[in-house]
């Protein structure tokens, strides 16, 4: 006998199923005697019923199969068998490891013969904790079904309550993204202070020369500066000098001239644009536009042009952000009011002015917000840099030269093996720390642009 | 006073058999009518009855509507609107319009007004551009509320003073009809009144077609109403004949409130 926790949960949800079923037929038959009616329909007191007989056992259970494995091995600890056990470390765990795996017959004989006397103790220990467990999460189930079948008479508010849970079931699970998030910004906060405890903050932020070296940190090698500089030089520079005519005179296209048909087609296709993998256009940067990027820098007499460019990786990611300006452009074009347009091409302005004059501009907080978000989505970005731009930190204007960006750097610094606890690991958790701030304030700059301009608006 | 007869000897606009479609769906059917060059035309009737179509088949508003077709004559002194040769840009110079809701451009006061004679190029200079900017607020009663805030946004204007603006913008590329529909309808009285008393006071300088829902304002502000009724133009006449002795009983029926 052993504790299985999904079949548990299997037996409880059939114990619920027949409390739904008992909690329906009480009501139904309190519903048949003369003189009463029910406050809530007989469903809501079968789903009372079978979710207090649910709940509580099923929280227990998981309760139960997390703590549980340690209350047997503390139980075997106590056996006289386990008093010659090597008193702590890798060899310890490995032998009551062993021992556990052929108690619960996942494995047929020990490895380690000291593992060997365990074996029987194990057993022992997780069949009364398996016991004890299916027992106490029994007594709930009854006791929790019960409960809540004594309570069904002809005025309790059983819908109520049932929608009252369901509705905190719905909170967690709205609650389980942020919690995350929150979870994962912690630890991305923790890692960067061990690393800012070996190297200042101020040196990160400021420093301009980037070689970090394994082991303990060599002064002047965390400079963050030449990272920054290529993460804007490809990602708010040049994609955006990509991305945001292209995008503006697409979404001017769309709104303004494109026949409906034409309309109908186009911007379903962008909007599949948006959803292409990355890494292809990582590929495409890598194999297709750098080289040819180089040819051209060679041809004009770019000296040290390489086969790794900013340009070619703000390039193709300016043409992977053109979907996004122009799907938020078009929606800003649109929320103008046709009052507007009409009122200009009233005043004899061809749609042309009117489209420059009158609508851009009253687009354009929309137009910004949709701008910012874009950068903050290029300067997260890492497939196509990690492909295409190079990891080699130059602090260099020239675009046809290898940068590197902080995500590239990211990847770079946790691949492979690496020691955790040095600072060459722990600067990736830093270098994220200030990506994710610094997209976060973008992203909170442009929903606020974009709030405030909708309201003027409606 | 010959301006008050029926007959119009020198229309400045004039429509003949005009039908307006939207789609396979006929909204104007067969309307004939000439709007007097110093005279206010008031258009009435029930809602949907196509009177605002109309109206803006006569700047050929109508041509943003894609499913929109006018077939029928409408003229411009004598010159055929619709033909080929007829530059839409320029006709709206010549045909302005004040929509039912204001519609002031998110820009300043003074660029509102200035917008159309800037795209027009009747500006050559700043200083010119003041001249024609305050001259249309002037004529738009508007001046002396805002001469000392032009910088300021359009939109920040009351209701009344953002009708009263958009009037001024379509005066200050100098039109030669002013077309209103239903000017009023989101205004409050007051500013209503003063829209009206700016009526008065433009008309003689500018041709006026104004469609309203209010029949007593037809009746204060106009010299000539055109009653429609289910897209067609089912009484035109001198605004007092139609308030006092409509010959058509439709035309009395509405009048008196019987519907609409």
């Amino acid at each position: 006998m052993t504790f299985n926790a999904a079949a548990l949960l299997l037996l409880i949800a059939g114990l619920a199923l027949i409390g739904w079923i008992a909690g329906r037929q009480r009501s139904n038959l309190l519903a048949g005697r003369a003189g009463t009616k029910l406050h809530s329909r007989p469903q809501y007191h079968g789903w009372y019923v079978a979710l207090w007989l649910f709940a509580p056992a099923a929280l227990f259970l998981a309760v139960w199969s997390s703590v549980s494995p340690g209350l047997i091995t503390n139980e075997v600890l106590t056996d006289e068998a386990a008093q010659s056990l090597p008193s702590f470390g890798f060899e310890r765990g490995a032998i009551l490891s062993d021992a556990r795996s052929v108690a619960l017959d996942k494995q047929d004989a020990v490895r380690l013969p000291a593992a060997a006397p365990l074996v029987q103790p194990y057993a022992d220990a997780a069949h009364k904790y398996a016991w004890i467990g299916i027992a106490a999460m029994l007594a709930l189930a009854l006791a929790g079904g019960l409960y809540a079948f004594t309570r069904i008479k002809p005025d309790f508010r059983a819908r109520t309550r049932v929608e009252r849970i369901v509705m905190a079931v719905l909170l967690l699970a709205s609650l389980v993204a942020i919690l995350t998030t929150f979870g994962i910004v912690l630890s991305l906060l923790f890692e960067s202070i061990r690393f800012f405890q070996l190297v200042s903050p101020l040196e990160l932020l400021f420093g301009t020369n980037w070689a970090p070296q394994s082991g303990a940190p060599q002064p002047d090698t965390f400079g963050g500066i030449p990272l920054f500089w290529g993460t804007v030089l490809i990602g708010a520079i040049i994609a955006m000098i990509v991305a945001i005519p292209i995008g503006m005179m697409t979404a001017v296209y769309l709104t303004q001239y494109a026949a409906p048909v034409v309309r109908r087609w186009v911007k379903p296709i962008l909007e599949i644009l948006a959803g292409v993998p990355t890494v292809v256009y990582g590929y495409f940067a890598a194999l297709t536009v750098a080289p040819a990027l180089r040819n051209f820098a060679v041809l004009i007499g770019v000296p040290n042009a390489s086969t790794e460019s900013a340009l070619a990786a703000g390039i193709v990611m300016g043409v992977m952000i053109i979907p996004f300006v122009s799907s938020m452009a078009d929606d800003s074009i649109n929320a103008v009011p046709q009052a507007m347009r009409d009122g200009s091409l009233a005043l004899g302005a061809t749609p042309n002015e009117t489209i420059r004059q009158v609508l851009i501009p009253a687009a354009l907080p929309g137009v910004m917000g949709g701008i910012l978000l874009a950068v903050s989505r290029a300067i997260g970005e890492t497939m196509i840099v990690v492909m295409a731009a190079g990891l080699s930190a130059n602090l260099t204007a020239n675009p046809f030269a290898s940068v590197t960006t902080v995500t590239a750097q990211i990847v770079k610094l946790l691949t492979g093996d690496q020691e955790f606890d040095s600072a060459k690991t722990l600067a990736a958790f830093a270098l994220g720390l200030v990506l994710f701030v610094v997209t976060l304030l973008l992203n909170i700059a442009a929903l606020r642009i974009v709030k405030k301009y909708r309201e003027a608006y409606e | 006073m010959t301006q008050d007869d029926l007959t119009i000897a020198d229309p400045k606009m004039k429509a003949q058999g005009v039908d307006v479609f939207y789609g396979d769906k006929q909204a104007i059917n067969n309307v004939s009518i000439d709007v007097g060059t110093d005279l206010v035309t008031a258009f009435i009737g029930p809602s949907g009855c196509g009177k605002s179509t109309f109206l803006r088949s006569l700047n050929r508003m109508n041509d943003t509507v894609a499913s929109a077709k006018v077939t029928g004559r409408i003229e411009l002194d004598g010159e055929d609107i619709y033909a080929p040769s007829m530059d839409v840009v320029q006709l709206r110079a010549r045909v302005g319009m004040v929509f039912q809701k204001p519609n002031p451009f998110p820009k300043s006061i003074y660029d509102n007004v200035g917008y159309g004679p800037r795209i027009h190029g009747l500006a050559p200079t700043k200083a010119d551009l003041d001249v024609i900017v305050e001259r249309a607020l002037v004529r738009a009663g508007l001046w002396d509320e805002v001469k000392d805030r032009l910088l300021e946004s359009g939109t920040a204007l009351s209701g009344g003073q953002q009708q009263r603006l958009c009037i001024a913008r379509a005066i200050a590329v100098d039109p030669e009809v002013i077309l209103m529909d239903e000017p009023c309808s989101a205004l409050d009285p007051i500013a209503t009144a003063k829209i009206e008393e700016l009526i008065h006071e433009l008309r003689g300088k500018y041709a006026i077609v104004i469609v309203t829902h209010n029949m007593q304002q037809a009746a204060r502000v106009s010299q000539r109403t055109a009653f429609f009724h289910l897209g067609t133009l089912v009484e035109y006449g001198k605004t007092t004949d139609i308030f006092t002795n409509p010959k058509q009983e439709r035309t009395k029926d509405y009048i008196t409130g019987r519907y609409g």
